[in-house]
């Protein structure tokens, strides 16, 4: 047992000197390292962490404002789309009315000009059948003249042709 | 980065050169010893034969037992056995001495005596051996060192000033039922009873107040200085590099620490104190990386293998601090919940519960003290009881096979002791901060529901 000395369990013993080192030394390390370590890496990793959050807020509301655009959008294409199909529809109607009215305009001036024409025949055609009226009256006289002049003798029957050519001659 | 990296492969090359360094000089220590015993042995044999009675120290011993023991020097005596409990127990143990492999360093011995003053000198003054165990062959000023620790000659007819001794002698003696070890030094035939330091365990576990006090620099309290200030110039250099590298990505031990630090601030300090987590951070991660970075640190081999956190020393103060801690922040809530719980009987509460509770008070930073203690010092005794094969299977050299033996059947072991201990370091501080962090959470929690009980 010449050894046993050493196997004093002075572990289980708090030595006065050890508790005054190590409640120094553990204060001084709380307080120094505390203050000027822990205490700014705890900001900085706050605040870090706050900005990641704000940042990824910021991105949701950038989605959401995205999305609300893109809705927008979506809606005025939609409504612009509804727009040009009214105003081809209604450019469509005042097209075809443009035409109708055209052709139905057309139509009635047609309808004048053929009228027009065909007055303007009958008046013509009138006037030609006056004139041709004044030759014939004029070439009649001018016959009746010459007859006159050829057969003075014969007086009654001159009179008689010359009644029978007048009933004749029936104005249309 | 590259600072550390230089540093760890500093942390490489010292145990290395070490070895290399020591290992044939303690070969030529031992075979100096072998020579010199004879003489020593013999010397102290007359020593003790010439020994006569003297002062008042020295009476203890006038019985039979001590036939058997002789004045000597343990680095004089050839071990023939090897004694396991004894090597894990010295190994665990505080020192004056700074060991790293076969160097022993001297520390600042600070101590003080009632009625005698201070003294501060180095623990080289007590001429230790370069290969020993911290066992000085010169006493200083009535202070020796014996066993790896400073005790003080009680004995006033003692010189002081530098004396050279003759040697120690061991006893185990059992005082009131309890067994209890007995040294004297030898000095010029007489024999000076030794006492130990003051300890705080108030007899418990054979201490008590002596005669002085040891304020020395020890072996702990080196290095616990030593991870301070390594703990303290890292989490600087982070912390700078957190001001300066904002809102950049962290970076080298920025990046290896951060995850342990939102580990202890987001699943220790947040749970557990609500809205006033801030305010105990620091200490909580001061708690951790301490006892983490002591922890660790014991497990180096050669490079002292400080067991500062399975001392009790160390933990009863952090246990203190903790006990402080709760108390002073201990709100109304609390204390009405010890003293006078609310709706509870009145012969209950004066009987059991206000008696429990207030025990509990003190039951919670004992065992938090006690918890950290025996992990760490079983963890080192159990290293050291697996090493400790090879030199029983070998004889202490005498048999090569038997040391193979042990070393083939001890290597594997040790190796799993020490990997399981490298997670104990962890879980321990963990279980510390832990237990810290809820023992201030029930303090200061607020309760919403107080009308309920």
């Amino acid at each position: 047992m010449d050894l046993f000395f050493l196997s004093e369990f002075t572990v289980a013993r708090p030595g006065i000197g050890l508790l005054f080192w190590t409640t120094i030394i553990f204060i001084a390390f709380w307080v120094m390292v505390g203050k000027f370590a822990f205490r700014p890496i705890k900001d900085a990793l706050k605040k870090r962490e706050d900005d990641i959050q704000s940042a990824l807020d910021e991105a949701k509301k950038a989605k959401e404002e995205m999305a609300q655009l893109n809705n927008d959008n979506q809606r005025l294409l939609n409504e612009a789309r509804e727009e040009r199909a009214k105003l081809l529809r209604e450019a469509k109607l005042t097209g075809d009315h443009l035409i109708t009215e055209a052709r139905d305009k057309a139509k009635l001036e047609a309808q004048k000009i053929v009228a027009d024409a065909r007055q303007e025949i009958e008046n013509q055609k009138n006037k030609a059948i006056v004139e041709v009226k004044n030759q014939v009256g004029q070439m009649s006289i001018d016959i009746a003249e010459k007859l006159i002049r050829q057969q003075m003798g014969q007086t009654q029957e001159q009179k008689n042709l010359v009644d029978k050519l007048v009933n004749d001659i029936k104005l249309s | 980065m590259k600072e550390l990296r230089s540093l760890k492969a500093l942390f490489y090359l010292i145990p290395a050169l070490v070895m290399m360094a020591g290992f044939p000089v303690s070969l030529a220590a031992q075979e100096h010893n072998t020579t010199h015993q004879e003489t020593s042995q013999t010397t102290g044999q007359e020593a003790h034969a010439d020994s006569t009675s003297a002062g008042h120290g020295t009476d203890m011993h006038g019985d039979t037992a001590h036939e058997a023991h002789a004045c000597h020097f343990h680095g004089d005596v050839v071990e023939t056995e090897y004694d396991a409990t004894s090597t894990a127990f010295h190994h665990i143990s505080d020192a004056n001495v700074y060991s790293i492999g076969s160097f022993n360093f001297p520390l600042p011995c600070i101590l003080y005596a009632k009625g005698h003053g201070w003294d501060v000198f180095s623990s080289g003054k007590f001429n230790f051996d370069f290969f020993g165990h911290g066992e000085g062959r010169t006493a200083y000023n009535q202070y020796v060192l014996d066993a790896g620790a400073v005790k003080r000659i009680q004995d006033a007819s003692f010189p002081s000033g530098e004396i050279a001794l003759e040697g120690f002698i061991h006893e185990n003696k059992v005082v009131d039922g309890e067994n209890k070890e007995i040294s004297y030094a030898c000095y010029q035939g007489k024999h000076y009873l030794l006492e130990s330091q003051s300890t705080a365990d108030g007899g418990l576990f054979g201490g008590g107040i002596t005669s002085f006090y040891d304020f020395s620099l020890t072996k702990n309290v080196v290095t616990m200085l030593l991870i301070s200030l390594l703990l303290a110039w890292a989490f600087f250099s982070i912390a700078k590099a957190y001001r300066t590298r904002d809102n950049m990505a962290p970076k080298g031990l920025q990046s290896f620490v951060e995850p342990i630090f939102l580990f202890i601030q987001d699943e220790v300090a947040k749970p557990f104190l609500g809205h006033k987590w801030e305010k105990f951070l620091p200490l909580l991660l001061s708690l951790f990386f301490f006892i983490l970075g002591l922890n660790l640190f014991g497990q180096i081999p050669f490079l002292g293998g400080s067991n500062v956190t399975g001392n009790l020393g160390f933990t009863a103060v952090l246990a203190l601090i903790t006990f402080i801690v709760v108390t002073i922040n201990g709100n109304k809530h609390y204390w009405s919940h010890i003293v006078w719980m609310p709706g509870v009987p009145a012969i209950i509460k004066i009987l059991i519960l206000t008696p429990v509770e207030i025990l509990g008070m003190f039951i919670k930073p004992f065992t938090l003290m006690l918890r950290l203690f025996a992990n760490i010092t079983a963890g080192h005794i159990v290293v050291m009881a697996f090493v400790g094969l090879i030199f029983m299977f070998g004889k202490l050299g005498e048999s090569i096979a038997g040391g193979v033996v042990g070393a083939v059947v001890s290597i594997p072991l040790t190796i799993f002791i020490m990997a399981i201990e490298l997670l104990v370091a962890f879980i321990q501080a963990y279980v510390f901060t832990l237990l810290t962090a809820s023992y201030i959470g029930a303090a200061t929690e607020e309760h919403h529901h107080a009308e309920k009980h």
